[in-house]
């Protein structure tokens, strides 16, 4: 048996070291289809909640509207304002109580991840949505577009450029709040940690391990996704082109 | 006679309170150059605005070949994407290149291909001096630049008529006259423009005609020469002093 704490974490990296990778890679499935599913859904949700209504649109589309966003509202305040580890449980063993449903822990975690994500990305796209300059609203409209092409085209575009860093932090904090989903015994991290953990009694080396993963995955993924912001931002320069004249002989002709 | 372009009756526009537009009633023939000038908050820009409905009139009608522009069923889209609109403050399309803000229009609102589009946006672009710079972001370039991209931009949906808000006043000196010198190119190919604008050389020199508009109302309307050597109201004679 070993004796030290470098021992043991040793020992456990050998011996369980499959088993937490296997959990790390369930945490970050979960996570990554959680944040991807969550912010088309916050990101659907926000369009919605941003539609002009306009005063001469019929009576029951406007009523049709009030009752979407309110519905919308409700969404966002009931997931934001309650647990993530008790909407695992009332989703979970309520969908068995109440409609006999059979959900696999997995499917019931990508379930609660993506709809508790999607609750706090409608806010963020929502604002990045009316953070978008009104000007480039307007100019859209102005060349004929209609709401939706100006969307699609001009403001989703930018808005999602602005929210990045925010969907990266919620993606962040999902990898680590997956973590509550053990109680509904999914095999992710955590889950995987306390079972190798309660077996030797040695919750200390063993969640020293699991911290040490957490930290690994939270920061590649920061780190990827700063990348991926630099990349989407396109080059800093741009070329000349040049039409009649080669640019660089323009150059040298006037040094 | 020929159908006026654009013809606005009774227009009236209230902010809250604020009444901005007090029954202002004009029209547009084809090829005319129209400068709207004024003090600051005389309901200039909020006329334009009304023009292309972003602004919604509280009353009055607007119409477009005689057809009016509020009534339901009308095609707002398509109305826009004839009666374009270069603004102050440029709003270029800042996710989009320089040549994709002038193709973006055409191959969405006007369902034209790409080849096509690309094609003309090229050749707009290089009237307006900004060819080289296709690749560019807004980010990248001038104000001087950028309005010229919008113009251009604003061209490539063959607008019958172009409305322009102020489109030097957010510009350094020096780039004025480079934007001004596409509008002079524009109004002598036969285009007709509606300009908003406190260059009253400018006014002067390029347009057909001239509104004068004082606290909502137009307190006049006449040649350049009329308005500039002759001014018959007392407002737009005080005006005119402080801008000469
Ligand atoms: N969205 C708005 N809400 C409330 N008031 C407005 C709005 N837009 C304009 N106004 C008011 O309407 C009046 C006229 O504004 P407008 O922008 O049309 O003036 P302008 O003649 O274009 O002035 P400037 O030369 O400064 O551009 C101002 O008193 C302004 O405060
Ligand atoms: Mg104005």
């Amino acid at each position: 048996m070993p004796s030290s704490f470098g021992e043991w974490v040793i020992f456990f990296a050998q011996k369980y070291g499959v088993f937490f990778l296997r959990g790390a890679g369930t945490t970050l499935v979960i996570a990554l289809i959680g944040t991807v599913v969550g912010f088309l859904i916050g990101l659907a949700v926000a369009v919605v909640r941003t539609m002009p209504i306009e005063d001469n649109s019929p009576r029951g589309r406007r009523i049709f509207y009030r009752v979407v966003r309110w519905i919308l509202v409700a969404y966002i305040d009931i997931f934001r304002g309650t647990p993530m580890i008790v909407q695992s449980m009332v989703i979970y063993y309520g969908s068995a109580e109440l409609w006999g449903l059979d959900m696999s822990p997995m499917v019931a975690a990508l379930f609660i991840v993506s709809i508790n994500t999607g609750a706090y990305m409608a806010e963020i796209a929502r604002g990045g949505i009316i953070s978008v300059d009104k000007g480039q609203y307007e100019a859209a409209l102005s060349i004929g577009m209609t709401h939706g092409q100006t969307m699609r085209k001009v403001i989703l575009p930018q808005a999602v450029r602005n929210i990045l860093p925010s969907i990266g932090n919620e993606f962040v904090v999902n990898i680590k709040d997956t973590s509550v989903l053990n109680v509904i015994s999914v095999t992710e991290l955590f889950f995987m940690s306390k079972s190798a953990a309660g077996t030797y009694m040695r919750y200390f080396e063993v969640f020293f391990i699991t911290s040490v993963i957490y930290f690994v995955l939270t920061f590649s993924v920061t780190r990827i996704l700063q990348s991926l912001e630099k990349k989407l931002d396109g080059p800093d320069s741009y070329s000349i082109h040049g039409s009649q004249t080669v640019p660089e002989a323009v150059i040298k002709g006037e040094a | 006679m020929s159908q006026p372009i654009i013809t606005v009756n009774h227009l009236k526009k209230h902010f809250g309170t604020n009444a901005v537009l007090n029954d202002i009633d004009f029209e547009v023939e084809k090829g005319e150059v129209i400068s709207i000038i004024g003090s600051s908050g005389s309901g200039k820009s909020t006329l334009l605005r009304c023009i292309n409905l972003l602004e919604k009139p509280t009353a009055g009608v607007i119409r477009f070949h005689g057809q009016d522009i509020q009534a339901p069923g009308f095609s707002l889209s398509g109305y826009r994407s004839k009666v374009g609109m270069v603004f102050q403050t440029f709003n270029l399309f800042n996710n989009l290149t320089v040549l994709e803000n002038c193709v973006v229009g055409q191959t969405t609102v006007s369902g034209i291909d790409r080849v096509k589009a690309e094609a003309k946006a090229m050749e707009l672009l290089d009237s307006v001096g900004m060819a080289q710079y296709i690749a560019a972001k807004p980010r990248q370039i001038s104000g001087g630049q950028k309005q010229r991209v919008a113009i251009a931009r604003a061209l490539a949906m063959e607008p019958e008529v172009l409305l322009f808000d102020e489109p030097t006043s957010a510009l350094d000196p020096e780039m004025v006259g480079e934007v001004l010198n596409v509008m002079r190119k524009l109004a002598r190919s036969g285009l007709t423009m509606l300009i908003v604008t406190h260059e009253m050389n400018f006014a002067r020199d390029v347009s057909s005609r001239v509104i004068f508009m004082d606290e909502g109302v137009i307190a006049e309307d006449s040649s350049p020469r009329a308005i500039f050597s002759n001014p018959q109201n007392d407002r737009t004679r005080a005006f005119l002093n402080r801008m000469l």
